[in-house]
């Protein structure tokens, strides 16, 4: 039951993007179109999920040691190593994959949704299976928000706005728009 | 380029948030009030202005190749020395901004002037670029802040304008911050294009 929680909490009601504001960069950079967006959210569900557990398992071995205030770098560290191996790994396995991929996964060494999630789960003092569900469910989040964003971005760049709001300025009220859609789901879910 | 040219061109005209629209994360979730506002800039400004530095004056040491991990460790180095500090000397300020303090190693502009400035130019130019950024980002911050506590809360800096009478508390709640810059970006995209639109006029004549 806890985990059904922890899975709508981080899903819909705690959404990583429209309530906590974390990954905004890809959210507004690669939402221009459906198809990048889905790649986008697909390769960031395994990168987040991966650096979760990953994190989450390094922690214990920096706390043992007693040199948590290294977390920062040790993370971002990891993250990056990581990305590079998922890189590495997709492109051997499945090349039509990376292929779809390619150009979104070095940029999700700089999306701040990988490192939120992994202090977030070391703060809340999740236990790795919440840990993992929490990854998991952030990452959906993510890809959620972004799909239904690029979905509508689609249509408005068919449509004539006026000059000041072309482009960026348009985007983030639709996002302003979307997030208070988002707002509905707050008060459901309290863990 | 001149030195108060360089800084200039971080300030204003290449502007972090308002013109590259770098930063975001910090900028929308920070910006509750102005005081947050103006922490969360400081934080990342001086993070910049010693991670600039560094780098510049390792640049000839790095080589090509690795130069991104190489910065990457040199910022978290500098995020966690701030991490530290604001944890011992503003321990509020610290409790506010949770998450988003750790987040400035991830904040792109931060790697962004890192890659496109420090590293090709002299340790005092990259101090000064550091400086105009930081501080473009910083007012950018402020602005975003004060507009959304005056309407949010009445208040600017905690000081009371106009209490309770016109509060809408949707601004200090995520959309609001959305629309929020929304609304801001559009306003200074108004404003360029009148400026551009005067200097046509006025090359014509």
């Amino acid at each position: 039951m806890r985990l059904l929680l922890i899975f709508l909490s981080a899903t819909l009601v705690n959404n990583f993007i429209l309530s906590r504001f974390l990954g905004i960069c890809p959210f507004l950079g690669v939402s221009k179109k459906l198809d990048s967006a889905t790649g986008m959210s697909l390769a960031v569900i395994f990168v987040m999920t991966m650096a979760g557990i990953i994190s989450w398992i390094l922690n214990i071995a920096l706390v043992a040691l007693g040199i948590e205030f290294l977390r920062i770098i040790v993370f971002i560290l990891v993250i990056a190593s990581l990305v590079q191996f998922v890189e590495f790994f997709v492109k051997k396995t499945s090349p039509a994959l990376y292929e779809s991929l390619g150009i979104y996964l070095p940029l999700i060494t700089t999306n701040c949704a990988v490192f939120g999630v992994a202090l977030i789960n070391i703060q809340t003092n999740y236990n790795i299976i919440e840990t993992i569900v929490n990854s998991f469910a952030s990452a959906l989040g993510f890809g959620l928000a972004m799909i239904l964003f690029a979905s509508i971005r689609e249509k408005i760049e068919l449509s004539d706005v006026p000059a000041p709001f072309k482009g960026t300025a348009l985007a983030l009220i639709t996002a302003g728009l979307l997030s208070m859609a988002f707002m509905g789901f707050s008060g459901m879910v309290t863990i | 380029m001149s030195k108060m040219a360089t800084f200039k061109n971080g300030l204003i005209t290449n502007n972090p948030v308002f013109v590259q629209v770098l930063g975001m994360c910090p900028a929308l979730a920070t910006t509750t009030n102005s005081t947050n506002a103006l922490g969360m800039g400081l934080a990342s400004t001086s993070v910049l202005i010693m991670s600039n530095l560094m780098i510049s004056l390792i640049k000839n040491l790095v080589p090509t190749k690795i130069r991104i991990p190489v910065y990457i460790v040199v910022i978290a180095s500098f995020v966690t020395m701030i991490d530290l500090l604001m944890h011992g000397f503003t321990y509020e300020l610290w409790k506010t901004l949770g998450l988003f303090i750790p987040l400035i190693v991830v904040n792109c502009m931060i790697m962004g002037r890192a890659e496109a400035f420090a590293s090709k130019n002299t340790p005092f130019d990259s101090i000064i670029d550091a400086l105009g950024t930081g501080l473009g980002f910083t007012g950018a911050l402020v602005l975003l802040g004060s507009v959304r506590e005056l309407f949010g809360n009445g208040s600017i800096f905690g000081f009371e304008i106009w209490g309770e009478a016109l509060n809408m508390h949707a601004f200090i709640l995520p959309p609001g911050a959305f629309i929020t810059l929304g609304l801001l970006l559009a306003m200074f995209n108004y404003i360029g294009i009148r400026k551009e639109k005067k200097a046509k006029e006025g090359a014509k004549k």
